[in-house]
């Protein structure tokens, strides 16, 4: 329980990096254990590293892994309601649950994450216009404090506690369990809608217009569209598929459907592979793949959530240099000007944007979660040193003066003060940091980066 | 409907070994000495296999203990189909040359509980003539290395008790499986250095499990460490003194 494995975590875009002493605990006790055997300054608890910053790093210092604290603890049958340890990934979930007919109330782009680093960073999905993050159906949480205590946070008990630790980036502690509500479904399986939009403001228009229509929503956006054609992207709405909308074939079971073959990226991967020709090729075929009238199908979950999923290390692929995703929220009013913006200075940049996702926000939640109305806006860009550097700071005070934020779980590059000014409720979460944690037992390079630290320095 | 005993539950190579039974819809009852522990593996156990996972407190050194908690497990299970010995001890040998106590701790954890909770087992199995017992051992049982010799000793002991066993209960149709694992990703091997060919719980679960069709006998998991511990055997004393193992 206090042994440790010194060695160089990444986060997932592969640019940050540090070495730190890696602890993998076997059981609940174990990660009390390990904190509490004092060998460290800090500690960070980490999942399955998928954030794209230095979120889940902790430079000379303790990372606790949770990858074998993967029990689920119960489960209601009536009500959906499911209790699981912080390590259980969404995978996971959906192995078990789906046949069942449940599904995840909320999920990210990927299934490789963990309970834990899902409820630390509040995540929200294509459903967030409709349902808000995840934690809207976190009922209970279980969390070891820096003192020791092992307590319970809800929106009853403790609920000062619950709302900075959903979004709290593990800065409170570490999440032992959670509880949460799943959704029921009838059908594995989604019903889309592709549209092809001509710019950025038909593309505003529909999602505002329809979004009411569709649980997920999200627009591809061709990133390196200019002038007239700036912003158009390609609309991916759907809803879980009722019984009557399958197949005969796919009606007879549901719930199943064949998995996908999963392929591997190789370790060492050139530069070149990801440069600027061969995005704007990918991002013009993609765009043209699409007719101008709608298209519907019906398509399994699998490959509706999760398409990146059957390329596993596709983070491999940008070479030695890793990438950034920039991830930044606007409110609805300045959305629009925002968008531009960003959209026609990175192109101006000559920075190559491999994945740009744009979709409507729902309500706020956690005192840091990333999430508030308006429209966010995600951005995929290889490594380029300094010059991307510069661009991507103009852009954070930019995302300031519009009322925006920067999504932490991808963050990279933020400085302290750009982090204060877009987290306006950083100082409520800052008593309670300091109120039960004012040491900094938890930290990561991330908290130290942007100072999510207790007392004001 | 089967059902298993599984001695020492919590180690993640048994975790591993349960899903497996759990997965063939195996009722299991779990001893160790977590019960917090116990119960969340219970729990999964149900949830994600729909089987009924009992579980009860059982401290191998505690000896005078464990005829109570035969008795609970045993009833509790109804019949007992076969059992999983995966309690066990590593030590640091530094500490068990300067103190024999520390010391006896691991012949007891390893091996003198093993003969106390598998010998009342194998009479039941005995009597109603059929059933497995499966005991993990390890390579560290076939030659006394100086850096871990009072474990080897305890390992290669319990290698001998199983043999002892098999060879009386072979002929009552009950099997008896030895385990020799080499070296496993788990709790008592994390953060140590010098370690090789390392294999996950779940092959070696996998594997273990893969034995049960096969017959009686002993079992080198990963199969390659077969051919590894026959070269060490080989190796004659005077040179073996010599190396830094
Ligand atoms: C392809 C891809 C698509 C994505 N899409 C989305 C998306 O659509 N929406 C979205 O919101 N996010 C998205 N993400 C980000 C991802 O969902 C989050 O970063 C998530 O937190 C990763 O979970 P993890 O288990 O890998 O956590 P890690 O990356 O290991 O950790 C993330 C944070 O959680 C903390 N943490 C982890 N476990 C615990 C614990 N037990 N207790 C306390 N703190 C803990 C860590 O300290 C860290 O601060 C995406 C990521 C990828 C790679
Ligand atoms: N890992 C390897 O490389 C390796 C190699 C060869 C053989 N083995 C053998 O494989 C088996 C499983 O080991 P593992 O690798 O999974 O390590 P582990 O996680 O340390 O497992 C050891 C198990 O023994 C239990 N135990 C220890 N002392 C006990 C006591 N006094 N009373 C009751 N239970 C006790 C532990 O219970 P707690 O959980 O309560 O501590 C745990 O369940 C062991 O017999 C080990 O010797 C392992």
């Amino acid at each position: 329980m206090d042994k440790f494995v010194e060695k160089e975590l990444n986060g997932w875009g592969r640019y940050r990096g540090s070495r730190s002493h890696i602890y993998r605990p076997e059981k609940v006790n174990g990660i009390a254990a390990a904190i509490r055997s004092g060998k460290e300054s800090s500690y960070i608890g980490r999942g399955l590293g998928r954030s794209y910053g230095d979120a889940a790093l902790n430079q000379d210092g303790g990372v606790v892994l949770t990858e074998r604290i993967n029990r689920f603890l119960s489960f209601e049958p009536n009500t959906g309601v499911v209790s699981c340890e912080a390590g259980v990934t969404l995978e996971e979930i959906l192995k078990v649950f789906v046949p069942r007919g449940w599904f995840l109330p909320v999920t990210p782009g990927t299934k490789f994450v963990t309970m834990g680093g899902a409820v630390a960073c509040d995540v929200h999905g294509k459903n967030h216009h409709r349902d808000g993050s995840l934690s809207n159906f976190v009922l209970d949480l279980k969390l070891l404090l820096a003192d020791g205590q092992q307590i319970r946070a809800s929106r009853d008990e403790n609920s000062d506690l619950f709302w900075a630790t959903v979004g709290g980036m593990g800065l409170t502690g570490m999440i032992l369990s959670v509880t949460f509500k799943l959704r029921r479904i009838e059908t594995a399986f989604i019903r889309v809608n592709y549209q092809r939009t001509r710019n950025l403001d038909e593309t505003m228009r529909l999602l505002e217009e329809e979004d009411q229509d569709y649980n997920y929503s999200v627009a591809w956006v061709d990133g390196l569209a200019v002038g007239g054609s700036l912003g158009r992207s390609i609309l991916i709405r759907g809803n879980h598929a009722t019984v009557d909308d399958l197949s005969p074939q796919q009606a007879t079971q549901p719930l199943e459907f064949a998995h996908r073959r999963t392929w591997t990226v190789p370790p060492q991967v050139p530069n070149f592979v990801l440069d600027r020709f061969s995005i704007r090729a990918f991002n013009s075929l993609y765009y043209r793949r699409f007719r101008q009238h709608p298209v519907n199908s019906i398509i399994d979950y699998d490959r509706f959530f999760y398409p990146l999923d059957s390329l596993r290390e596709w983070n491999r692929l940008y070479g030695k240099r890793g990438f950034i995703q920039y991830q930044c929220v606007f409110p609805p009013d300045t959305s629009r000007a925002a968008l531009v913006e960003v959209l026609s200075r990175l192109s101006k940049g000559k920075i190559p944007l491999c994945l740009v996702v744009l979709k409507r926000f729902g309500a706020e939640t956690g005192l840091l979660s990333f999430p508030m109305p308006g429209y966010t806006l995600a951005l995929d860009m290889p490594m380029l040193g300094t010059p991307l550097l510069s661009v991507l700071h103009e852009l954070d005070q930019w995302v300031i003066r519009q009322g925006g934020r920067v999504y932490l779980a991808k963050d990279a590059c933020l400085s302290a003060e750009a982090f204060k000014e877009m987290y306006p409720r950083f100082g409520q979460w800052q008593r309670m940091k300091t109120e039960m944690d004012p040491q900094n037992l938890f930290s990561s390079d991330l908290s130290r980066r942007l100072r999510i630290t207790g007392v004001d320095d | 409907m089967k059902q298993v005993l599984i001695l020492g539950a919590t180690s993640s190579i048994a975790r591993a070994i349960a899903s497996e039974f759990a997965r063939e819809g195996v009722n299991l009852f779990l001893g160790g000495r977590d019960l917090a522990e116990l119960e969340h593996m219970a729990a999964d156990l149900d949830i994600r296999h729909g089987i009924q996972a009992h579980y009860g407190s059982v401290d191998a050194e505690d000896f005078a203990a464990h005829k109570d908690f035969l008795e609970n497990a045993t009833r509790t299970l109804g019949e007992i189909d076969g059992v999983v010995f995966a309690i066990g001890y590593l030590g640091e040998q530094p500490r068990e040359s300067a103190d024999p106590a520390a010391a006896l701790k691991i012949m007891n954890i390893n091996l003198s509980a093993a003969i106390s909770l598998l010998a009342p087992i194998a009479n039941i199995l005995e009597e109603q003539g059929h059933g497995f017992i499966m005991g993990l051992s390890s390579v560290a049982g076939d030659r006394a290395r100086p850096s871990n010799y009072v474990y080897g000793t305890a390992k290669g002991g319990l290698t001998l008790y199983l043999d002892g066993l098999r060879n009386r209960l072979d002929r009552q149709g009950v099997k008896v499986i030895t385990l020799k694992l080499g070296f496993v990703d788990t709790e008592m091997t994390y953060g140590k250095r010098g370690l090789f060919l390392v294999a996950s719980p779940e092959q070696v679960a996998k594997s273990a499990c893969q034995t049960l069709q096969k017959p009686s006998g002993v079992y080198y998991i990963p199969r390659f460490w077969r051919m590894i511990m026959l070269v060490i055997r080989l190796i004659p004393d005077s040179v073996f003194k010599r190396l830094n193992l």
